[in-house]
C-alpha cells in the first residue's frame, strides 16, 4: 500500500518515548520490547510505546486516547516539543530527530501551526497581535503581519474582536484565536492537541463544524487529539486509538467500530451508535434480479443515520448508487432495523 | 482516673520535654564543657574572614596604575580597582538625580526641579496607576513634605532610592533568568538566597564599609545587594510558573532562546516579576534609612542624629516622612503590577500620551509659576510649618502623667519577668539546648533535620557567642510568645467578619511597609531608652504577621467544611476550636515563622537603642569596621532564623497537604 501511494507527509517509525533517567539505556537493553512493570521499577514511565504510523497528504488523523495513554505525548513527539527516546520521525521524508535547533526553528515557521486544550494565548497581546506573532519572530514586518492576522481573523468569525486581550473573550473565542495563530504561517501541518475539550458541550459542537468547515477550505495535514470518541468519529479520516502508549488500533472509523481488534477498542465501540458510524454503501446488500426498488435512491456514502427514516418509511428496498448514478447495491428495512436496534455484533 | 495519650507524638512530645528537664536539672553534676562552649576551643572564623578579605583588599592580584597627568605610579590591587570604579560610577549616578531633585552642585549649574513639579507629577502618576485615590495620596504627600520642611531630606533619601532600585532590579532579574536557565545556579543560589533574606541589616553594612568607605556610595551598595535576592527569587517563582502550554505555544510559533525570553516567558510572568519589583522598592527603601549608620545621607540620616540627641518630636516627624513615602512607593508600586495592559496603539498622539503631555506640561507650568513665586520653587525651613514641637509637647505631656505608671509597669515587666527569664535562658545547659532542638528536628523531619539544625547551633556554639546568642533567643522568645498571642486574638476576633477582615489585612499591609527602624520612635517616646522600650518595638512589629497569618488560616477553612458543621449543630465556639483553628494551624505556624523571623530583625535594630545580645556586638564591629565579626554574628542570627525556619517548615507544610489545604 504504502509505495502506491506518494510520500507520506509524517511517518513515525518505532517511537519510543521513556520519562526517567535510563530511559535510553533501558529501551536498549530490552531491544524495544518494553515491559511497563519493569520500567516503572526502574523509576520510568512509559509515554509511547513503539508506535508506528503515516499521515498522509490532506488526510486528519485522530488520535484518541484516555488521559494517560500517551495521545499528547506522541504529539508533542511529532512536534519535537519533547525529544523522542527512539525510533524515528520523518516530516516530507525529513529526519526530524536529527535536525539542528536552528533548523528545527524554521521548520515550525513555515511547515507547523499547533493548537493547544488550554489555548495558551499570550496574556499580554492583543487578539491581532496573537495571531501575528508567529509571523512577527519570523520577522515579518508588522503592517504585513497584521495584514495577515486581520485575513485570519476573519477566517475564524473574530472580526471586531481584533483590540480585546485573552481575558476578555470566551473560551471558545480564546480558542478561535488559538486556531488562527496557529494557521498564520500558512502550515502544511497542523497539530491540535484536544482543542475543544476545554470548552462547553453546546460550543464544542458549534466548533468541531466549524473546524470541518475550515478543513474543508485548507485540506491540511492534521494530526488531531481527543480522549472523546464521538468527537474523533465525527471528525476523523482515519483513527489512531492508543493505549498505555501503544497504538492499539489504526484504520477508518468504520473499520474500527465494525471489527474492533482487541477487547480494549470494543469497549469504546459498543457504545457508538452504529448509525452515524455507517455509511449506505457498508451495509448494503447486493441487488437481487427482478427485485422492486422504491422510487427514491440513496448515495453510496452517506451515513445510516442521515436516510434511515426515509428507508424505513419506504415500502420497498432503496436503491444505492455511486457517483455515476449506477445501482451497486440496496437497502433493505430489516438491515437498517437490525442496526438501529439490534446488539451489536 | 486520668487517661494519658498513648499516640505516637504525644509519647514523642513527653519525651523530649523529659530529656530536657532530666538534663537541666541534672546541671549541678555535669562537667563544664556540656553545659557551655568552652572559650579554649573556639573557632577563630572571624578572624579567617578577616585575613581572606584583607588578603582580596591589599595583596590579591596586585596592579600598577600609572596616572600619566600628575606622573605617578601607584600600586593598588584589582579588588580595589572594582570596588572604586563601582563605587564613583555610582556616586556619579546619585548626584545626576541629586541634581535634578535638589539642584546643581558638581559641575551642573542647573535648579532644582521646583517641589510643585514633583508634586504635579505624583498626581499624574497616581491617577495614570489607579485612578482618583491615589493620585490625592501620592500628591498631597509629597506636598506634605514640601510644607513640612523635610524636602531636603526626603529628597536624598529619593535619589538613592531611584539609584538603588533599577540596578536592582536588573540585577535580580537577570540572576533569576539565568537561575531558571541553568539548574546549578540555581543550586548554587537557594542556599545563599536563604541566608541573605536572614541576615540583619546591619551585617550588609560591614562589609561595605570595609570595601567601599562611608557615605552615600556605600550606603546604595549595601542597599542593592540587602534588595536584590528577593527580586532573583520572584522572577525564577514567575517564569517557572508560566503554562507549561504557554511555552510550547511560544516554540511552536518559531521563538528562538531569547525571543521565547523575552516575548513570551517575561511578558507571562509580568505579574510576579512586578510584585519583585514592588519589594525591591520597599527593601531599597528599609535599607537606604538604616545605611545612615554608614553615612548615607536623607532622611535616615537625620533621624539618627535626632535619636542620638533625643530629639524626639523632630525624630517622630521624620518618621512620619519615612512611612509617607513608604506607603506611597508601595501603593504606586502595586497598583502598577496589578495594571492590565490596555490598547491604545490606534489612538491619536495626544490621547495615547496624554499622562506623559501632562508631566512634562505640568513641570513646565511649574517651572514659569515658581520664577514669580519663590515658595513654588523651594519652601525653605524657616518658614516651613513643623510638627515637632507639638509632639514634644506629647512626650512631654506623656512623661508628666505618665511616667510613674509606664516607670512601675517597665520596672515590675524587668524585675518579674525578663531579668529572671533572661537568666533561665543564659544558664540553661548548653546539652539540653542541644538535645531539645536536634530532638524536634529528628522528629519532625528526621535524622537530616537533626544535623541541620544541630549544625545551626553547633556554628554559634564554635564561634563563641553562645552566651550572646541565649539572650538574642530570650529576647526573640519573649517577644514572639506576646505577639502570637496578640495575633491570635485580633486575627480571631477581625476574621469573623469580612469588612474588618479586609481592613485589618489592609493595616497589616500598610504597617508591613513601614521600614522596621521607624518602629522605634514612638517606643522611645513612651519608654526612653532601655530593655523594655526595645522589646514592645519588637511586639507591635512580629504582631503583624501573627495577625495576617491568623486571618489568612481561618479565612482559608473551606466554605462547605464550616456550612457541613454548622448543619450538625456546633456552636460558635465549637466551631473555632473544633474546626477552624485546627485547621488554620499550619498556616498560623508559617505566620509564627515569620513572626520569629520578624522579631529576629527587630531585637537586632533594636540593639540601637541598646541591648547586651548579639545585635549590640554587631553594633560594636560596626563601629570597628571589624567585618569579620560583623559577618560571623550575622550569620548566628540568620541561623538561629533558618533552624526555626527548618522546623516549622518541616511541621506545617506536610501538615497543611494533609488537610488538603496546601
Amino acid at each position: 500500500m504504502a509505495e502506491e501511494k506518494a510520500q507520506a507527509v509524517i511517518e513515525c517509525r518505532s517511537v519510543y518515548k521513556i520519562f526517567g533517567e535510563n530511559a535510553r539505556k533501558l529501551l536498549e537493553e530490552s531491544k524495544g520490547r518494553v515491559d511497563e512493570e519493569e520500567f516503572s521499577k526502574a523509576g520510568c514511565i512509559i509515554g509511547v510505546n513503539n508506535v508506528s504510523l503515516e499521515v498522509h497528504q490532506g488526510e486528519m488523523l485522530v488520535v484518541m486516547g484516555l488521559s494517560g495513554s500517551g495521545k499528547s505525548t506522541l504529539v508533542r513527539c511529532i512536534s519535537r516539543l519533547t525529544d523522542a527516546t527512539a525510533g524515528e520521525i520523518l516530516i516530507d521524508g525529513q529526519d526530524l530527530l536529527k535536525m539542528r535547533n536552528k533548523d528545527l526553528i524554521e521548520l515550525r515557521r513555515h511547515k507547523m501551526g499547533m493548537v493547544f486544550q488550554n489555548f495558551a494565548l499570550l496574556p499580554h497581546k492583543t487578539v491581532l497581535e496573537n495571531i501575528a506573532f508567529p509571523l512577527q519572530v519570523k520577522g515579518v514586518k508588522t503592517a504585513d503581519s497584521h495584514g495577515r492576522a486581520r485575513e485570519m481573523i476573519e477566517l475564524v468569525g473574530l472580526v471586531g474582536r481584533e483590540k480585546s486581550f485573552p481575558r476578555e473573550l470566551s473560551g471558545g473565542q480564546q480558542q478561535r484565536v488559538g486556531i488562527a495563530r496557529s494557521l498564520a504561517v500558512e502550515p502544511d501541518i497542523w497539530f491540535l492537541d484536544e482543542p475543544f475539550s476545554a470548552l462547553d458541550p453546546l460550543i464544542r459542537r458549534e466548533m468541531q463544524d466549524e473546524f470541518l468547515r475550515l478543513q474543508s477550505l485548507l485540506n491540511k495535514t492534521i494530526v488531531f487529539i481527543t480522549h472523546d470518541f464521538d468527537e474523533a468519529l465525527r471528525l476523523a479520516d482515519r483513527i489512531a486509538i492508543m493505549y498505555h502508549g501503544r497504538v492499539e488500533q489504526i484504520g477508518a472509523p468504520v473499520d474500527i467500530v465494525l471489527n474492533p481488534v482487541t477487547d480494549y477498542v470494543k469497549k469504546f465501540t459498543n457504545e457508538v451508535p452504529r448509525e452515524r458510524v455507517l455509511t449506505t454503501a457498508s451495509v448494503m446488500e447486493p441487488k437481487q434480479e427482478g427485485q422492486e426498488l422504491s422510487e427514491f435512491t440513496v448515495a453510496a456514502d452517506v451515513i445510516i443515520e442521515q436516510v434511515a427514516e426515509r428507508v424505513l418509511s419506504a415500502t420497498k428496498p432503496v436503491a444505492v448508487v455511486d457517483g455515476q448514478g449506477e445501482i451497486i447495491g440496496v437497502l433493505n428495512c430489516k438491515r437498517i432495523l437490525h442496526i438501529l436496534f439490534g446488539k451489536p455484533s | 482516673m486520668v487517661h494519658l495519650p498513648t499516640d505516637r507524638k504525644s509519647i514523642q512530645v513527653a519525651l523530649l520535654f523529659i530529656v530536657f528537664a532530666v538534663l537541666v536539672a541534672g546541671k549541678g553534676v555535669m562537667p563544664g564543657w556540656l553545659l557551655t562552649w568552652p572559650a579554649s576551643v573556639t573557632l577563630p572564623i572571624a578572624e579567617w574572614l578577616n585575613q581572606a578579605l584583607f588578603f582580596l583588599q591589599d595583596e590579591f592580584w596586585k596592579i600598577t596604575v600609572i596616572d600619566v597627568e600628575e606622573d605617578l605610579a601607584e600600586e593598588t590591587t584589582a579588588v580595589m580597582l572594582i570596588s572604586r570604579g563601582v563605587s564613583d560610577a555610582l556616586q556619579s549616578s546619585i548626584d545626576v538625580v541629586r541634581n535634578i531633585l535638589l539642584g546643581g552642585r558638581k559641575g551642573f549649574a542647573l535648579p532644582a526641579l521646583p517641589w510643585t513639579a514633583v508634586a504635579g507629577i505624583a498626581f499624574v502618576i497616581g491617577y495614570a496607576l489607579q485612578g482618583w485615590r491615589l493620585s490625592l495620596l501620592a500628591g498631597l504627600s509629597v506636598i506634605y513634605l514640601a510644607v513640612f520642611g523635610q524636602w531636603q531630606d526626603s529628597m536624598r533619601t529619593l535619589s538613592l532610592v531611584f539609584v538603588a532600585v533599577p540596578i536592582a532590579l536588573v540585577l535580580g532579574l537577570s540572576l533569576g533568568v539565568l537561575a531558571y536557565r541553568y539548574k546549578v545556579v540555581e543550586l548554587t543560589l537557594a542556599p545563599l538566597l536563604n541566608v541573605a533574606q536572614s541576615l540583619p541589616h546591619f551585617s550588609y553594612l560591614i562589609p561595605v564599609l570595609v570595601f567601599f568607605g562611608i557615605g552615600d556610595n556605600a550606603g546604595a551598595i549595601a542597599t542593592i545587594i540587602f534588595a536584590t535576592p528577593p527580586m532573583i527569587r520572584l522572577t525564577l517563582l514567575g517564569l517557572k510558573k508560566v503554562s507549561v502550554e504557554v511555552l510550547e505555544s511560544g516554540r511552536m510559533s518559531g521563538c528562538n532562546n531569547l525571543q521565547l525570553l523575552t516575548q513570551v516567558q517575561i511578558p507571562s510572568a509580568r505579574h510576579d516579576i512586578m510584585i519583585g519589583v514592588n519589594q525591591v522598592i520597599m527593601q531599597c527603601l528599609a535599607m537606604v534609612v538604616i545605611a545612615s549608620f554608614i553615612g548615607a545621607s536623607g532622611l535616615g540620616y537625620t533621624l539618627l542624629v535626632m535619636l542620638g540627641s533625643l530629639k524626639i518630636g523632630k525624630a517622630l516627624e521624620l518618621g512620619i516622612s519615612i512611612v509617607l513615602i513608604a506607603i506611597v512607593l508601595d501603593r504606586l508600586s502595586l497598583a502598577w503590577a496589578h495594571k492590565q495592559p490596555d490598547y491604545r496603539a490606534d489612538l491619536p498622539f495626544y490621547v495615547r500620551y496624554k499622562y506623559w503631555l501632562a508631566i512634562v506640561g505640568l513641570t513646565l507650568l511649574s517651572i514659569i509659576v515658581s520664577k514669580f513665586f519663590p515658595y513654588a520653587y523651594k519652601i525653605p525651613r524657616s518658614v516651613a510649618i513643623t510638627t515637632a514641637p507639638f509632639w514634644d509637647f506629647m512626650v512631654d505631656w506623656v512623661v508628666r502623667n505618665w511616667y510613674s505608671g509606664l516607670q512601675q509597669f517597665r520596672t515590675f515587666l524587668l524585675v518579674e519577668v525578663l531579668i529572671p527569664m533572661r537568666d533561665a535562658y543564659t544558664s540553661l545547659p548548653m546539652v539540653a539546648v542541644f538535645a531539645l532542638l536536634m530532638g524536634a528536628g529528628l522528629f519532625l523531619g528526621g535524622v537530616r533535620s537533626a544535623l541541620i539544625v544541630g549544625a545551626f547551633f553547633a556554628f554559634i556554639a564554635l564561634t563563641g557567642w553562645w552566651n550572646k546568642a541565649m539572650i538574642t533567643a530570650y529576647m526573640v522568645s519573649f517577644s514572639v510568645l506576646i505577639s502570637v498571642f496578640i495575633g491570635l486574638s485580633i486575627g480571631i476576633i477581625a476574621s469573623r467578619r469580612s469588612f474588618t477582615t479586609r481592613y485589618a489585612l489592609l493595616i497589616c499591609d500598610t504597617l508591613q511597609t513601614f521600614p522596621s527602624f521607624v518602629y522605634l520612635i514612638p517606643v522611645i517616646m513612651l519608654f526612653q531608652v532601655n530593655d523594655v522600650s526595645v522589646l514592645t518595638a519588637v511586639i507591635i512589629y512580629a504582631s503583624i504577621p501573627a495577625t495576617r497569618y491568623t486571618i489568612e488560616g481561618l479565612r482559608s477553612v473551606p466554605q462547605g467544611l464550616q456550612e457541613a458543621a454548622t448543619m450538625s449543630g456546633v456552636s460558635r465556639i465549637q466551631r473555632l476550636f473544633k474546626i477552624e483553628l485546627p485547621l488554620a494551624l499550619p498556616h498560623i505556624m508559617l505566620g509564627v515563622n515569620q513572626t520569629v523571623i520578624f522579631a529576629l530583625f527587630m531585637v537586632i535594630i533594636g540593639a540601637f537603642i541598646g541591648t547586651q545580645d548579639l545585635g549590640q556586638e554587631i553594633m560594636q564591629a560596626l563601629s570597628e569596621s571589624d567585618m569579620g565579626k560583623g559577618l560571623v554574628l550575622g550569620l548566628c542570627v540568620a541561623f538561629m532564623g533558618l533552624a526555626m525556619d527548618h522546623l516549622i517548615n518541616r511541621w506545617a507544610l506536610p501538615r497543611k497537604q494533609e488537610l488538603g489545604l496546601a
